[in-house]
């Protein structure tokens, strides 16, 4: 019998081969733009400039408030965002059945992470300043002290954008710890919340861990939604206060205060800035240690998740 | 029988009765609360609808519905002009959304036609073409690139992007939406190829086999039967990233240019919904007419990534359903 040879399948080869130049075009344009970023801004850092404040009307100086006003925001979103995300994924994980209700929030969990962030920006004026704000205000009878824009209501309108990131990094991680642990915790004579304390929630640690990194990254990156939140273009002080207790005072974020947010330093600074040429430098600068900060936590965190999927492959 | 009291109900002290009723209630106020904290994502959407809502209305009692359309002018001479201008701070103030959604798409559907074009692409190449090992390198980078703050993509778009395609075609304005849909594709592309990479992966292998077993080429797979059964999961994609697209705010307020002309040039200076918000927000006087109008496009734009988002997950669980029988 003559077997027919395959005819060689010329445009199916050429149509692989595009395929693969397309792919390593766009690898290359990314690592052409971050190297941009990369070989601009790298003179400028110091230890100065990510301490110094702003100096000479913003041409000078380094971003110190900047970093510490990102810091602190992100830090009070994480205290806001973490454990509401983590509650909110053991009860879909743990306790839901499979109901058109809990079909309904894991849709609503999906349809959060994509409302546009300058929406968010919107729904904190709305809600957290105008109704939270100036509500609690009148009860307090705080004059005008919450309801304006202020370090506490851009973590919480951060919170509320992160908190889809937080469910489903833990969801994850709930649903792969195995049966058979709760099982045998059961079978122990443990009760539902003794098994999710003792068994289920160590395990899903890492994976929440993973949750709080992708959390503060995509916060710490957002513009949009800080815009009108209380983001400020310069301030002589750091948002802190005294929080005295007793005699004793320490030093805390003032979370009724306006602050500086590294992204929105950049925004500002590349565009409205009074010399956009002269402070092209410091943009650099800024924008690379932005830039520096998210890779970091985003590397941590799949590397996390690689290690964590390693470990659980091999149970 | 010593035994068969032992188990037997009667045999409970009332002090283990106690215990037991106490564990009852304690575990179902726990349930409680997880409840109450598991549909704060729920809560939260209805919350961003009611209060978009709570402000955007009040848009309505100043400017009517048509107003938000076109603006009939009256001139010196009596004759009757049909405008369509986005000019909320005039004298006479226009507030026309036709401009702004033009902008919007103007900007969003380039850059979601760029983004399929590679983001579909680097999905075959990576669920397809590239070994497993270049696989694992790349995918952790695709990541990574998603990650990157939109900040960061709309300074280097202003600084090298805007000054590279001024050069290259000479367009009418510096910044303008060819611009922005370009740095928008930074943004979409990483979302179309995870997304796409796992619509194909899922995929069952017998395809591919059966494929293969009747003669089919590397390519003739992936188009003729991998790409068709996965054509729902990268629509879907599609969809999702069109909705980012819309929704996106720093690359349009940074590199578009910001003038709200009507026009399809994509070479000129465009203006859209959210920069619009972005830019004027900050500046309005609460309770304005103008302040409400801002409000009232967050609830167009809130409303069209809505239902795009929505379509997309339908799409997607109706295919997870069928591809795990």
């Amino acid at each position: 019998m003559e077997v027919k040879k395959r005819k060689k399948d010329i445009s199916g080869v050429l149509s692989l081969t595009i395929v693969r130049l397309m792919f390593f075009f766009l690898v290359f344009i990314l690592i052409l733009l971050l190297g941009k970023i990369f070989i601009e801004g790298i003179g400028v850092i110091s230890p100065e400039f990510l301490l110094d404040e702003p100096r000479d009307n913003m041409t000078g100086g380094g971003i110190g408030p900047a970093i510490f006003g990102t810091v602190a925001v992100t830090l009070l979103m994480i205290i806001f965002t973490v454990p509401l995300g983590v509650f909110s994924a053991i009860y879909l994980n743990e306790y839901a059945k499979d109901t058109f209700f809990t079909r309904v929030i894991r849709t609503s969990i999906n349809n959060l992470a994509g409302v546009p962030s300058i929406v968010f920006g919107l729904f904190g004026l709305g809600f957290f300043i105008l109704f939270i704000g100036k509500g609690l205000d009148k009860v307090l009878q705080t004059g005008l002290l919450f309801g304006q824009p202020a370090l506490l209501w851009a973590s919480a309108t951060l919170a509320v954008l992160v908190l889809p990131i937080v469910i489903v990094s833990t969801l994850e991680a709930l649903n792969s710890v195995p049966k058979s642990h709760r099982d045998a915790s059961y079978g122990l004579g443990a009760t539902k919340w003794q098994t999710i304390r003792n068994v289920v929630l160590p395990q899903a640690r890492p994976g929440i861990l993973t949750g709080t990194i992708l959390a503060v990254s995509r916060g710490a990156g957002e513009t949009a939604p800080i815009l009108f939140l209380g983001a400020a273009f310069f301030l002589p002080n750091l948002p802190i206060a005294d929080l005295c207790i007793g005699g004793y005072c320490i030093p805390m974020i003032n979370p009724t205060e306006q602050f500086m947010y590294l992204a929105y330093h950049i925004f500002i600074m590349a565009t409205q800035s009074s010399n956009p040429t002269k402070t092209l430098p410091l943009q650099y600068g800024s924008t690379l240690v932005l830039i520096a900060l998210t890779f970091l936590l985003n590397i941590t965190a799949i590397i996390f998740r690689y290690r964590f999927r390693k470990i659980l492959g091999r149970l | 029988m010593e035994e068969k009291d032992f188990y037997s109900k009667s045999a409970e002290s009332k002090y283990a009765k106690k215990i037991r009723k106490f564990t009852r209630v304690k575990e179902s106020a726990i349930k409680f609360f997880f409840a109450v904290n598991g549909t704060m994502a729920l809560i939260f959407i209805i919350l961003i609808f009611i209060f978009l809502f709570k402000e955007g209305i009040r848009a309505l009692d100043h400017i009517g519905w048509l107003d938000f359309l076109y603006l009939d002018r009256t001139d010196a001479s009596g004759t009757v002009q049909r405008v369509f201008q986005w000019y909320p701070t005039s004298e006479e103030p226009r507030y026309s959304l036709i401009p702004l959604i033009i902008g919007t798409l103007l900007t969003a559907i380039p850059a979601t036609i760029i983004s399929t074009l590679l983001g579909v692409g680097a999905g075959i190449y990576l669920s397809e073409v590239a070994n497993p090992k270049l696989k694992e390198f790349f995918k952790p980078m695709i990541e990574l690139f998603a990650g990157i703050p939109t900040v960061v993509l709309g300074f280097i778009m202003l600084v090298v992007g805007a000054s590279f395609f001024n050069d290259l075609l000479n367009p009418a304005n510096r910044l303008n939406a060819f611009v922005a849909s370009i740095g928008l594709s930074f943004v979409i592309i990483p979302i179309i190829a995870s997304l796409t990479e796992d619509a194909l992966h899922s995929i069952p292998n017998e395809l591919r086999m059966a494929s293969y077993g009747l003669g089919a080429t590397k390519w003739q797979t992936v188009s003729k039967v991998i790409l068709p059964a996965a054509f729902s999961g990268v629509s879907a994609s599609i969809i999702l990233g069109f909705g980012r697209a819309i929704g996106e705010t720093m690359i349009v307020l940074m590199c578009a240019g910001n003038a709200a002309n009507m026009t399809v040039n994509i070479f000129l200076s465009v203006r859209t919904m959210t920069a619009t918000i972005a830019a004027e927000m900050g500046e309005v006087s609460q309770g304005s007419d103008h302040y409400f109008a801002l409000f009232f496009i967050g609830i167009v734009l809130f409303t069209i990534t809505f239902f795009l988002n929505l379509i997309a997950e339908i799409i997607i669980n109706k295919m997870r359903k069928k591809n795990t029988f």
